[in-house]
């Protein structure tokens, strides 16, 4: 199929385009952008008025298949995705089974191949059954296409486990990905530690238990010489944490997620557990330090975290209520809505935060528009608005904080390899 | 709901000459001021009986005890009622047990406030007697309830309103006949 | 006193969520009702035909007699349920025990829950009225409106008063409710515990902040000294028992030095030679028992106005 999308707003961050443009798709890649395209299409798809992007990518996903398929499965997710406007996402390993091993890679890659409509990557897990113990094959698992690996939902506690992990992705060429939380001080914390847990009668999670993990995460790095990413950095003092690394040059790279830039602890105050994650929601200066390192590229990506739970999971007192919120369908237009229409990020930093920086960390042939390269495109319509409503979410689970929001920007239509996937919310059958 | 004032029905003179009629057929009717004791229905109810008690006072020389009752706990209509009730406290601190109770009130209309006052006395004792004076009649008795001691009668219909003011709250002492306007 | 104000809210959550003016008018109602608890006969019909359900996920007996003394005393129907800590993770959740309640067209539910939080997801969940008797270390909202009234009925006014709630303040729902309402009514209030079981930021909730029992002790008018639990988190902060009375203990020689007439309010029940000592529970200034009397009559308040609450228009 050739299709010819013309008059959209080409952001393309990776060629430093910005501008009014048509692009061409042939054979599932990227066949000309320029302005006037003349040549013939088999379909015409007017995008005047709107953005045209790389599909985005996101670096942290839960898809909880296999094992809890009632919360999500592969399907159900990256339909999700789709709605969000992403074409590529990486899937933590803490399923059940863990994703620890080739074989577990194998079984998950062909759940992907006969289910998945976006890209699908794997995070292997660094330790087997995550337990922070045991290294797992991660030569053999990055053999067989495992992008990155994360214990995530959980840290490596022990250093010495950490160091070679990190030792050994560097030799294999590979990455590793650091959920920040000594659970010694965050204990049975369930909500972040300050007036709200104290007026709300809740244990608290202490902000160092993220941070002094971030510090000795970067001080490992270093010593292994080998590059780590931090997932969902959530508090000031991490960003300043890492801030200062990158200024001595260390090879860190960081992510944090729209809930910490878009809400604080004080969104709790109903003891609604959709507002229930971790790390935790902070203050009103932690967000403020996050957007802070957006603009200055002390963050490098905005994930979604997306953690599916059910209903009856959730529904039950603020205590017992697993972490998490779902987001790959809001991420967008969050973001946009809190730091493009504010002014702290352009259009183009959205695109590399969302789409080319993710790609480039997990080394993953994405994010770009170049000539050749595969038709993974996302137009966004940036004036359409929404109330997002929980009758209408994709996701299999409904855990969103921003339920009954008034959103704003809308992804219109979204290509996976040069295949037109999904037009205004419904799936093209037969892809 | 507004309410239009048509006509005056007692001002502070005629209203004073029926309280001090009131009072002196409760004396002529009862043997001993030692076996009565009046108790005022909150609000108004309780601020004539104030004045019904002084005035008895005067003819007879001995102050019979008096008390207020809050009626709200007892009513039976505070699901429909457009205004909160508010429960404010009851004040007998004297035992009712034997004594001829003369209930006082400041209008008497559907009868259902005096069977409230009824259930409310009887949870407090065992009165010999209860006697019910009221300043104002105005009929429409959904129960069978009667005063004993009536300041004036008064027919009305339905969509008047009868509206005692009394100096204790409402800074001038008279009794207006309203109609309600829509 | 006059008192005017209609009562909108069909739950009682917490003092957090009332205004100064709904505390003053929950105080003037139970004024009333206290004095039917003086009559002989100590019923009034205004909750008749109305079934009051005292559901316990923690243990009580004090409190659940209070509530149900109270409901019988308006006249409801009630029922006593104790559930199990544990079957809460067997069994049936939180919000389906409500459902189930509410089915069987229960008017009040008065719940005690270990976690913070349990009523407020009832009251969204279920159109029964949900009166929190207790909530994890969140807040306990009638036992500060009976500490209140307890307050005013023996000083005449709560504005003004300096106030100290003493004990283990960081995992105390009674010490919050009382920080709440006492600060919204215009008293000075001083929490007092060892540093460890100080809160964060619980300056913000208005109050100052003190670890030293002298200084919460000078110029109070009353104290509030708290049930120290030994079996719960606090135990990290004392070796033993004698310990905690020898630094925070409230004993004759420690109330010497304070007004005369200060007032010293426990909300029971009281480890004796721990909290205070004996004398100090069964002397001139205890209004211990007092607060129990007064326990009825501002529960009755509660439970006759939530279930009296106007849609707000």
């Amino acid at each position: 199929m050739r299709y010819l999308i013309k008059n959209g707003r080409v952001v393309d961050p990776a060629n430093n385009i910005d501008s009014v443009m048509d692009l061409l798709i042939t054979d599932g890649k990227i066949a000309e952008a320029g302005k006037d395209i003349k040549a013939p299409a088999d379909v015409i798809i007017d995008a005047s008025g709107k953005i045209v992007a790389p599909g985005l990518v996101d670096m942290h996903t839960h898809l909880r298949e296999p094992g809890r398929e009632d919360k999500e499965t592969v399907r159900t997710g990256t339909i999700a995705a789709l709605c969000g406007g992403y074409t590529s996402i990486a899937c933590m390993p803490n399923t059940e089974p863990a994703i620890d091993n080739v074989k577990m890679v194998k079984t998950l890659k062909d759940i992907i191949k006969k289910d998945a409509l976006t890209n699908v990557f794997i995070i292997g897990a660094i330790t087997e059954e995550r337990r922070g113990i045991k290294i797992a094959d991660i030569r053999g698992m990055k053999e067989e296409g495992v992008s990155a690996f994360s214990d995530d939902g959980s840290s490596v506690d022990d250093e010495r486990v950490l160091l070679e992990a990190l030792k050994t992705a560097k030799k294999e060429g590979t990455i590793i990905i650091e959920h920040c939380e000594d659970i010694k001080i965050s204990a049975n914390g369930v909500i972040n530690e300050g007036f709200m847990s104290t007026k709300m009668g809740l244990r608290g999670i202490p902000k160092r238990a993220e941070y002094e993990r971030v510090k000795r995460d970067i001080e490992l790095a270093k010593k292994a010489s080998a590059r780590i990413h931090i997932a969902h950095v959530s508090c000031k003092e991490s960003v300043e944490a890492i801030r200062k690394a990158k200024q001595e040059g260390v090879g860190v790279t960081a992510e944090t997620c729209p809930h910490y830039f878009a809400l604080t602890e004080e969104c709790c105050a109903t003891y609604d557990t959709n507002t229930k994650m971790n790390p935790p929601l902070r203050t009103k200066e932690d967000a403020e330090a996050i957007k802070e390192a957006l603009k200055d590229g002390t963050i490098d990506v905005i994930a979604t975290d997306h953690a599916p739970h059910t209903d009856s999971e959730k529904d039950v007192e603020f205590d017992f209520a697993p972490f998490g919120v779902i987001g790959l369908e809001t991420a967008l237009s969050i973001t946009a809505m809190e730091l493009v229409e504010k002014g702290i990020l352009s259009w183009k930093d959205l695109i590399i935060k969302m789409s080319l920086a993710p790609a480039r960390i997990l080394n993953i042939d994405r994010g770009d528009l170049k000539k050749g390269k595969a038709a993974d495109i996302a137009i966004i319509d940036p004036s359409g608005a929404y109330v997002y409503e929980k009758e209408k979410i994709r996701s299999k689970s409904k855990n969103s904080p921003f339920i009954g929001w008034p959103l704003k920007v809308k992804v219109s239509e979204i290509f996976v390899s040069g295949e037109l996937v999904m037009k205004e919310g419904a799936v093209i059958s037969g892809s | 709901m507004t309410l239009k004032e048509k006509t005056k029905i007692l001002d502070k003179e005629t209203m004073d000459k029926s309280l001090e009629r009131i009072s002196h057929e409760i004396v002529e009717k009862v043997k001993s001021v030692e076996d009565i004791a009046i108790i005022g229905i909150k609000n108004r109810g309780a601020y004539l009986a104030v004045r019904v008690t002084d005035k008895i006072a005067k003819i007879v020389g001995k102050r019979p005890p008096l008390g207020a009752l809050d009626i709200t706990l007892y009513r039976d209509d505070l699901t429909q009622v457009a205004e909160q009730p508010v429960v404010h406290a009851t004040e007998i601190d004297f035992s009712i047990d034997g004594k001829k109770i003369i209930l006082v009130d400041d209008v008497l209309f559907t009868g259902r406030t005096i069977r409230c006052a009824l259930d409310a006395l009887i949870d407090f004792g065992r009165p010999s007697q209860i006697q019910l004076a009221v300043l104002i009649d105005r009929g429409h008795r959904e129960l069978p309830i009667r005063a004993d001691y009536v300041g004036k009668n008064v027919p009305t219909s339905l969509k008047e309103v009868v509206e005692v003011r009394l100096q204790e709250v409402d800074g001038k002492d008279e009794v207006m006949l309203c109609e309600k306007a829509e | 006193m006059e008192k005017k104000l209609v009562w909108t809210k069909k739950d009682l959550l917490g003092l957090e969520y009332l205004s100064a003016e709904e505390i003053e008018f929950i105080l003037y109602t139970a004024e009333g009702f206290k004095e039917v608890t003086t009559r002989q006969i100590k019923k009034v019909p205004a909750l008749r035909g109305k079934t009051v359900m005292n559901l316990f996920y923690e243990p009580s007996t004090r409190t659940r007699t209070s509530f149900e003394l109270a409901a019988k005393r308006l006249s409801a129907d009630v029922i006593n349920i104790s559930v199990e800590a544990s079957s809460v993770k067997k069994g049936e959740t939180l919000i389906d025990t409500g459902r189930n309640m509410e089915a069987l067209k229960i008017d009040v539910l008065v719940v005690r829950h270990s976690s913070s939080g349990a009523p407020n997801i009832l009251a969204r969940a279920v159109g029964s009225s949900i009166v929190n008797a207790g909530d994890g270390w969140h807040e306990h909202p009638t036992q500060a409106l009976l500490d209140m009234f307890t307050l005013k009925s023996k000083l005449g006014r709560i504005e003004g008063l300096n106030v100290s709630i003493i004990g283990d303040i960081a995992h105390s729902r009674v010490a919050r409710s009382n920080i709440w309402g006492l600060t919204k009514l215009g008293a000075k209030v001083t929490v007092c515990a060892p540093r460890m079981l100080i809160p964060v930021g619980i300056e913000k909730m208005g109050v100052k902040a003190t670890d030293d029992l002298n200084e919460a002790l000078e110029g109070a008018d009353a104290i509030n000294v708290l049930r120290m639990q030994f079996e719960r988190d606090a135990a990290v902060a004392f070796p033993s028992k004698m310990e905690y009375f020898r630094q925070y203990g409230i004993t004759t020689e420690r109330l010497k030095k304070c007004k005369p007439d200060i007032v010293v309010m426990h909300p029971g029940p009281i480890n004796r030679g721990i909290e205070m000592s004996s004398e100090v529970a069964d002397g001139p200034n205890s209004v211990i028992l007092e607060q129990v009397t007064n326990g009825i009559a501002v529960r009755m308040a509660a439970l006759y106005l939530v279930s009296h609450a106007k849609k707000a228009s």
